[in-house]
């Protein structure tokens, strides 16, 4: 996400003209002088070309009968017909419905806990124990979505997890959490937020770092209290930053994290746990329906750059340097 | 300054700040604390208790009885060796790449970065990219877990952005003596870039090490699984209701279960220290910046 940020920079760089003494070397030449260079470039080059542009070509069955036999070429196009399947299929409200659902509970909940844990974070004056807070609470991100999985089948575990056995007489109720429809999104969205708050927290408390501590001693002398403070300068000064990090969130509503999903998915709660890319994984790889599976994956695609492009103007408008 | 504080209500916001964010960072640690404990104790105490920090009676058993497990081990040194080799060839590749596309009058050189930063926005998807894979007979080898992603695009373009930003006199001088473009990189950029390219090492071991998906995808040969896929058979698909259960299949003691997790978390734990200091700078260091 922050790295899109980055190559903001590095496209208005790129575009940059060459200098006036560059320019009178002819191409021909300083393609000769640069040779060593595209010896270096050319395994990169020949990885860009293997792995992400030959697929890109390989995607063609989409619009085709693929049968592996036969292979790409030989297979029958069959046009926009496997679209046309998709969006017929009950299936395709599902998923859209329980992505969108997903996603929106990560706005909504996740971004902006998010919020509040930086300016919480910024509001503590003990530089060490702010520090000891930031090394605890990074660390779940570094952990694989293995190890989350694991972790919440240990702790919810049937009979024996200590979330299993608190949370059901809690609720006074014996509920198999992980089993159970209701509590999938509910799951998902804690391990989200247990995995990757505290590390979502640093580009706000940057961002909270460069706000000018003059306007607080200002504040101060006109008497405005703490919450005051927080709301009328800290808030407005990291608006740009919440801006564009949930513009560039919205940019990214289809893509649910494919490992976390398949992980905590199994067969009695797949009615709410299956999204695009785990219904790809199952419907192409499992069950080899490799045509159907390329056409929804291209479609997801599709609509991610449309998000993308779209989110980007928006950011523009809010934040006249937009992305890229 | 200091006593802009010092009003009665907001020292009460202080304590109420300072135990709130001391229990969110209890609770970042807590599953680990409990996984731990648990790793030690006995099956009995794990059927007993369904909480606690400390085992009643400490033991060894699960650790020895993972240790004598085959699969395990050869899961561990897998993921140790395509670690390793995946992260040289990762960093190799990026920086090889790097190089000449921060030379801005190169030839070229728009164009292939803009096919690069295509490849950001738009990906052809899972399973084109698993058939090309197939089609190089690629699945079931280690090699499958390194090369579909042997260069990662947002890395690329910080490191090119980097060398961009080094003083072009050091290259200046280094040319007048007469040094080839193969040696500038070698004895002047490389040394200069050691924390950042420590910080990419770190970055892609960790995404090697935590990957997931790509051995789910690619290795269908159990003997040749990684951690990650270890683990999952283990505390994951171990459940009963989950689809696939082989009939024949011992589903593994809770004792186990723990121990297993634990030895998975250890190496992240270890280079956390590391990571933490690395991380957070290669977060900030194109984002925040304009």
């Amino acid at each position: 996400m922050t790295s899109i940020l980055q190559n903001a920079d590095s496209l208005s760089a790129a575009s940059g003209p060459p200098s006036p003494v560059q320019r009178k070397v002819s191409f021909k030449a300083r393609m000769v002088q640069y040779r060593w260079l595209y010896i270096l470039l050319l395994p990169g080059l020949l990885y860009f070309a293997v792995f992400r542009y030959w697929p890109m070509w390989g995607a063609r069955i989409a619009f085709k009968d693929f049968v592996p036999f036969l292979g790409i070429d030989g297979s029958p196009w069959v046009g926009f017909r496997h679209f046309e399947d998709f969006f017929t299929n009950p299936d395709f409200s599902r998923l859209l419905t329980n992505t969108l659902i997903l996603a929106a509970l990560s706005l909504l909940v996740a971004f902006p806990l998010t919020i509040i844990m930086a300016l919480l974070l910024n509001e503590l004056r003990l530089q060490i124990y702010k520090r000891t807070i930031q090394t605890l609470i990074y660390i779940p991100h570094f952990l694989s979505w293995t190890i989350v999985a694991s972790l919440s089948y240990l702790l919810l575990a049937m009979d024996v997890g200590p979330l299993f056995t608190g949370l059901n007489n809690l609720l006074g109720t014996n509920i198999d959490f992980l089993a159970d429809p209701d509590w999938f999104r509910p799951i998902i969205v804690a391990q989200e937020i247990w995995k990757n708050t505290g590390w979502g927290t640093i580009i706000f408390l940057a961002a909270l770092a460069t706000v000018d501590q003059e306007q607080y001693e200002a504040a101060v002398i006109d008497g405005a209290g703490r919450f005051q403070r927080v709301w009328h300068i800290t808030l407005p000064n990291i608006r740009g930053v919440i801006v564009v990090l949930l513009i560039l969130q919205i940019g990214q509503i289809l893509n649910t994290g494919f490992e976390q999903i398949y992980l905590m998915s199994n067969s009695l709660n797949r009615s709410v746990a299956d999204v695009f890319d785990t219904y790809v994984y199952f419907v192409g790889i499992t069950q080899g329906a490799y045509s159907y599976s390329t056409a929804v994956g291209l479609f997801k695609a599709v609509i991610g750059v449309i998000l993308i492009f779209g989110a980007n103007s928006l950011a523009k408008r809010f934040n006249q340097s937009g992305l890229f | 300054m200091e006593n802009r504080y010092n009003t009665k209500p907001g020292r009460v916001f202080d304590a109420f700040n300072i135990v709130l964010l001391g229990a969110v960072g209890i609770l970042a640690l807590l599953p680990f604390l409990f996984v731990i404990a648990g790793s030690f104790a006995t099956e009995a105490e794990l059927t007993r208790r369904s909480f606690f920090l400390w085992p009643e009676e400490f033991t060894l058993g699960s650790y020895e009885a993972i240790l004598q497990t085959s699969a395990f081990l050869r899961a561990m040194a897998t993921t140790i060796g395509v670690t390793a080799t995946g992260t040289v060839i990762q960093l190799a590749l990026t920086v090889c790449m790097a190089y000449p596309l921060s030379k801005r009058a190169l030839p070229g050189r728009n164009i292939i970065l803009s096919l690069v930063v295509f490849t950001m926005v738009f990906s052809a998807g899972m399973i084109p990219t698993f058939l090309v894979v197939k089609d190089l007979g690629l699945l079931d080898t280690w090699w499958a877990l390194i090369l579909p992603m042997a260069v990662n695009p947002f890395s690329l373009i910080i490191i090119k952005n980097f060398f961009q930003e080094l003083p072009a006199e050091l290259e200046e001088s280094a040319k007048i003596d007469g040094a080839s473009e193969l040696r500038i990189l070698w004895s002047i950029l490389l040394p200069l870039s050691k924390p950042v390219l420590a910080t990419f090492a770190l970055f892609y071991a960790v995404g090697i090490w935590n990957d997931f998906m790509s051995p789910l995808l690619y290795l269908n040969d159990s003997r040749m699984w990684t951690l990650q896929m270890f683990l999952r058979q283990v505390t994951v698909a171990s459940d009963a209701m989950l689809d696939n259960p082989d009939p024949s299949y011992i589903p593994p003691s809770q004792g186990i279960k723990f121990a297993v997790v634990v030895v998975a978390t250890i190496p992240i734990l270890l280079f956390y220290p590391f990571l933490q200091k690395h991380f957070a700078k290669g977060i900030l260091i194109g984002s925040v910046k304009g």
